[in-house]
C-alpha cells in the first residue's frame, strides 16, 4: 500500500476529526463557560450587594431597589430560560414537526408531491396484497419481539442475580447491543447461510442440520418462518438491553420487604410473582415500551438480510424503497404516516405511565 | 455543571480548538496552481478556453478504482483548462441524487445510468439542455440508438459516458477445448450443448441474482436478453413503454423461456444448488463455479470480467471469456443488450457545458479507454486503444452496423417497476412462483 495513494483518504479522516473535535470541543466548552461565567457573576452581585447592605446598615430585600432588582434578575432569568429551550425548540420544529406536517400533507399526494389524491395513497396501502403482507409482517415483528425480548432479559436478569461471575454472565449477554444492526444481520446472514448438500456448510445452523443428518435448507427463502429467523436477530440484540434495565430494577427492590417474604417463608416461585414481580413492574413497562417503538421502525436488519424479499418485507423498509428508489413520495409518505400512528398509542400509553408513576 | 475541573483544562481545549480550526483553514490552500501545463499537449483543448478556475462538481455510482481511473482520465482536461473536476462516487446514487436535487444541492453533472431517471428529471424541468457544441459532439460520436435514451421532448440531456454490452455468456475455453465442446451460434445449439454437459453430471449453467437491496436486476437482464430474441425489437420498445401489458402472452412466452434454463433443475445452479439457491447466490460469486468446473455457463455483463477470482486469465485462450448469447430467431437480427451512463447536467454555465462536450468527444473515449477496464459506444473510440479483451470483444459488438441495440428494459422503466416489482418479482419467480402470477403482480403495480 503506498502511502501517497491513501493520502486524500487520509485527509479526509483528517477533517473527520478536526470536525469532531471542533464541534465537540466547542460544545463542551461552552457548556463549561458560559454557567460558569453566569455563576460567578451571580456570585460577584451577591457579594457587592452584601457590601453594600453592610455598608449602609440596612437589611436587603425590602428597599425599594432591591424589589425593583429582584424583578429585573426575575426577567433574566427568564431570558436566559428561553435562550436553552429555543436552540432545542428551534431544531425540533425544523428537525421533526416541519416534515411531519410535510410528510402528512405529502401523503395525501401523487407521486410527485404536486396534485392531490385525497385518501388513494391510504387506500393502495390496504388494497395491494403486497402490502398488506408488509403490513401484517410488521404486526408480527411488534408482537413478538418486545414480549419474547422482555422474558429471556427478565429470566437471565433473575437467574444471574447474586449468581457467582454475575457481571461475566451479563456482559455475555449484553454483548450483542454494541454491534450495529447491520453488523449482526451480517453475522446471522452467514449463520443462516446455505450450500448445496455436496458441498461444504458455511452456516453454523445448516451445519447442525447436517451434523443431526438432515437436509441443507434454505432458512431465508420459506415463509413464515424467514419471518421468525429474522425477528431471532433483533431479540438476540434487545434482550441485553432489557436485561440489564431489569437487573438494575431487580437490584433496587429495597432489602427489607425480600428479608419480610422470605422471613413469611415463600418459596422463590412465591418470591417472583408476589414481590419481585410488582416491585419491577414500571421497569419492565419502560422496556417493553422502548423494544416496541424500536420494532415498529426495524429497518436494518430486513433490509441487510433479505432486502424484503421473500415476503419478509416491514413497513420502514417498504417506505424507504418507495419514496427513495421508486420516487413514489406519496405512498411512501401514507406508510411513514401509518408507522407514526402505529407509534402513538404506544407513546401516549408510556407517558402516561410515567405521570402516574410521578404523583404515586 | 462544570465540565472541566479547572479553568486551565478549559483554555487547553480551547486552544486545541482554535489550533484546529487554523489547521482546516489551511488545508485548502494548494489546489489552484496547476493552470497552463504544456502548451503542446494543451492545444485540442484550446476551445474550452476561458474558464479558468472555475468548478464543476460531479456525482455519479461510479466508486473506489473505477473512479480514480476516471478522474485520471480528464486530469489534463484540467490542467490545460483550469477547470476543476470536483468527483464524488456513491453507493446510494439512484436516492440520493433525487434527495440532492429535491433539496436545492444538485450537482452540476450527474452521470446517470438510468433514461428513466433523465425522463423524470427533465420532465420536472431539473435538467437543462445540453450547448450546442455538446449537442454536435454527440451526435457526430454516437449513434441515433443510443442518443434517443437521453432525449426527452426532443431535447438532448445529455451525451453517452461509459457502455456496457449484456448479451454475454461467460465460459472458460480452456474446459471447452478439452472437452471438444465448440461455441454455439444459435439458440437450438447452445440447448443442445446445455444438454451434453448436463448428460457428463455437471449442472451446465450458474446463476447468482442475489445483490443487496438491487437483488433481482440479474434475472431482469435474462428476461429482457429473451424479450429481444423471442420479439421484435419494435415489441420490446412497446413493451418498456408499457404499451405492451406486462402480463401479455409476448412477455410471458419471454419469461418462460428463460425458464427453460434458469428453473430447470437439470441445468441449474451449477456449483451451489438447486433453483432456489439462485436468488442467494451473490451476483459477484454467479459464476465463479466456471473456474473449478462445477458450471460451464453463465449470463451476464462484460462488466463480469473484474469479478473473477485473482489470477484468472481473462481472454479468448484463458480461463475464461465470453461469448455473443446467441439469437432465437435469425430473422429478428442480432440483438444487443446493453447498458451505460449517460453525462446529464442541471446547470448550463460555459465550464459545465465545456465538461460535457469533453466527455462526448473521442479525444475523452480514448484517453478514458487506454486507462483500462472501458467500453464505450463512442463510434470515434479506436479500438486498439482498448486494453482487455472482452472490452475488445464489447467495442466490436456496439460498433457492428449489423446489430440492434436496445438498452436494459428495466432502467427504462418507471423506478418503481424497473428498479422495484420487476426485481422483487423476478426474485419471487425464482423462488417457485409461477409466471402468470408473478407478471400479474407487475402489471397491476405499474404506476398509472
Amino acid at each position: 500500500m503506498e502511502f501517497s495513494e491513501q493520502a486524500p483518504k487520509l485527509a479526509m479522516l483528517l477533517y473527520g476529526l478536526i470536525a469532531f473535535v471542533v464541534v465537540v470541543g466547542g460544545l463542551l466548552l461552552f457548556l463549561d463557560v458560559v454557567p460558569t461565567w453566569v455563576g460567578d457573576r451571580r456570585l460577584q452581585r451577591q457579594i457587592k450587594a452584601a457590601d453594600r447592605a453592610a455598608a449602609t446598615g440596612t437589611a436587603t430585600g425590602t428597599t425599594a431597589p432591591a424589589k425593583k432588582r429582584r424583578k429585573r434578575r426575575k426577567r433574566t432569568e427568564v431570558w436566559f430560560a428561553l435562550g436553552f429551550i429555543l436552540p432545542a425548540m428551534l431544531l425540533l420544529m425544523i428537525g421533526l414537526i416541519f416534515p411531519a406536517i410535510r410528510t402528512i400533507g405529502l401523503s395525501f399526494r401523487d407521486r410527485r408531491g404536486e396534485e392531490g389524491v385525497g385518501l388513494a395513497n391510504y387506500e393502495w396501502i390496504f388494497s395491494q396484497p403486497e402490502i398488506v403482507d408488509v403490513v401484517t409482517n410488521t404486526l408480527i415483528w411488534v408482537v413478538l419481539v418486545p414480549l419474547i425480548a422482555t422474558s429471556i432479559g427478565l429470566i437471565y436478569a433473575v437467574l444471574v442475580d447474586r449468581a457467582r461471575g454475575e457481571a461475566f454472565a451479563k456482559a455475555l449477554i449484553f454483548m450483542p447491543m454494541a454491534i450495529s444492526f447491520v453488523g449482526a444481520s451480517i453475522i446471522w446472514k452467514f449463520v443462516y447461510a446455505y450450500r448445496s448438500e455436496e458441498q461444504e456448510q458455511i452456516g453454523l445452523l445448516n451445519q447442525i442440520v447436517v451434523w443431526l443428518g438432515g437436509t441443507p435448507q434454505q432458512w431465508l427463502l420459506n415463509a413464515p418462518l424467514n419471518t421468525l429467523l429474522l425477528i431471532v436477530v433483533l431479540i438476540w440484540i434487545q434482550a441485553g438491553f432489557a436485561m440489564v434495565i431489569l437487573s438494575a430494577a431487580i437490584k433496587a427492590i429495597p432489602d427489607d420487604i425480600v428479608e419480610a417474604a422470605r422471613l413469611d417463608g415463600v418459596n422463590s416461585w412465591q418470591m417472583f410473582w408476589r414481590v419481585t414481580m410488582p416491585s419491577i413492574r414500571p421497569a419492565v413497562i419502560v422496556v417493553v415500551v422502548t423494544i416496541s417503538i424500536g420494532t415498529l421502525k426495524v429497518f436494518d436488519i430486513v433490509r441487510t438480510m433479505t432486502n424484503g424479499n421473500f415476503n419478509t418485507n416491514v413497513i420502514a423498509n417498504e417506505m424507504y424503497n418507495q419514496a427513495f428508489r421508486y420516487g413514489e413520495s406519496g405512498q411512501g409518505s401514507a406508510l411513514a404516516v401509518l408507522l407514526f400512528i402505529l407509534v402513538i398509542p404506544i407513546v401516549i400509553y408510556q407517558i402516561r405511565n410515567l405521570r402516574q408513576r410521578q404523583e404515586a | 455543571m462544570a465540565v472541566f475541573p479547572r479553568p486551565r483544562q478549559a483554555f487547553a481545549i480551547a486552544g486545541a480548538v482554535v489550533l484546529a480550526l487554523t489547521a482546516a483553514a489551511c488545508g485548502d490552500g494548494d489546489d489552484d496552481n496547476n493552470a497552463g501545463g504544456a502548451s503542446g499537449e494543451c492545444a485540442a483543448y484550446s476551445a474550452y478556453e476561458g474558464n479558468d478556475g472555475k468548478t464543476v462538481t460531479v456525482y455519479a455510482s461510479i466508486r473506489d478504482a473505477e473512479a480514480d481511473l476516471l478522474t485520471e482520465s480528464w486530469s489534463q482536461f484540467e490542467e490545460c483548462t483550469g477547470i476543476e473536476i470536483d468527483y464524488e462516487g456513491s453507493g446510494e446514487f439512484e436516492a440520493q441524487l433525487q434527495v440532492r436535487v429535491e433539496g436545492g444541492n444538485a450537482p452540476d453533472v450527474a452521470f446517470i445510468p438510468q433514461p428513466g431517471l433523465i425522463e423524470r428529471f427533465a420532465t420536472a424541468g431539473k435538467l437543462k439542455e445540453v450547448g450546442a457544441d455538446t449537442k454536435k459532439a454527440a451526435e457526430a460520436n454516437y449513434s441515433a440508438d443510443w442518443l434517443k435514451y437521453s432525449t426527452v421532448g426532443g431535447k438532448l440531456y445529455g451525451a453517452p459516458l461509459g457502455s456496457n454490452v449484456k448479451s454475454f455468456v461467460w465460459y472458460s475455453p480452456k474446459t471447452f477445448q478439452e472437452k471438444g465442446w465448440t461455441v454455439p451460434q444459435s439458440w437450438d445449439d447452445l440447448i443442445k450443448l446445455s444438454d451434453t454437459i448436463a448428460g457428463t453430471g455437471v449442472k451446465p449453467w450458474c446463476a447468482g441474482i442475489e445483490s443487496g437491496d438491487a437483488t433481482g436486476w440479474p434475472a431482469t437482464d435474462w428476461i429482457e436478453d429473451l424479450m429481444l430474441r423471442t420479439q421484435t425489437p419494435e415489441v420490446y420498445d412497446k413493451w418498456v413503454t408499457h404499451q405492451l401489458p406486462f402480463n401479455s402472452p409476448e412477455v410471458t412466452a419471454a419469461v418462460d423461456k428463460a425458464g427453460t434454463i434458469l428453473k430447470n433443475n437439470k441445468y441449474v445452479n451449477g456449483g451451489y444448488g438447486d433453483v432456489k439457491s439462485i436468488a442467494t447466490t451473490s451476483f459477484q460469486e454467479g459464476g465463479v463455479p466456471i473456474t473449478t468446473g462445477k458450471c460451464a455457463l453463465h449470463r451476464q455483463a462484460s462488466f463480469y470480467a473484474n469479478q473473477w477470482p485473482e489470477g484468472t486469465k481473462v481472454a479468448e485462450d484463458g480461463d475464461v471469456f465470453a461469448f455473443y448469447f446467441p439469437p432465437i430467431d435469425p430473422s429478428k437480427g442480432k440483438p444487443v443488450l446493453g447498458g451505460g451512463e449517460f453525462a446529464a447536467a442541471f446547470a448550463d454555465r460555459p465550464e459545465v457545458q465545456a465538461f460535457q462536450t469533453y466527455l462526448a468527444t473521442p479525444e475523452h473515449a480514448n484517453a478514458r479507454a487506454k486507462l483500462g477496464n472501458w467500453v464505450s459506444a463512442n463510434k470515434a473510440l479506436d479500438i486498439a486503444n482498448v486494453t482487455n479483451p472482452v472490452d475488445k470483444l464489447s467495442v466490436q459488438i456496439l460498433q457492428d452496423q449489423s446489430a440492434v441495440f436496445r438498452f436494459d428494459g428495466s432502467d427504462l422503466m418507471p423506478a418503481a417497476v424497473g428498479a422495484g416489482t420487476f426485481w422483487k418479482g423476478m426474485v419471487d419467480w425464482i423462488n417457485g412462483k409461477d409466471t402468470s402470477a408473478v407478471l400479474s403482480s407487475i402489471e397491476n403495480n405499474w404506476p398509472k
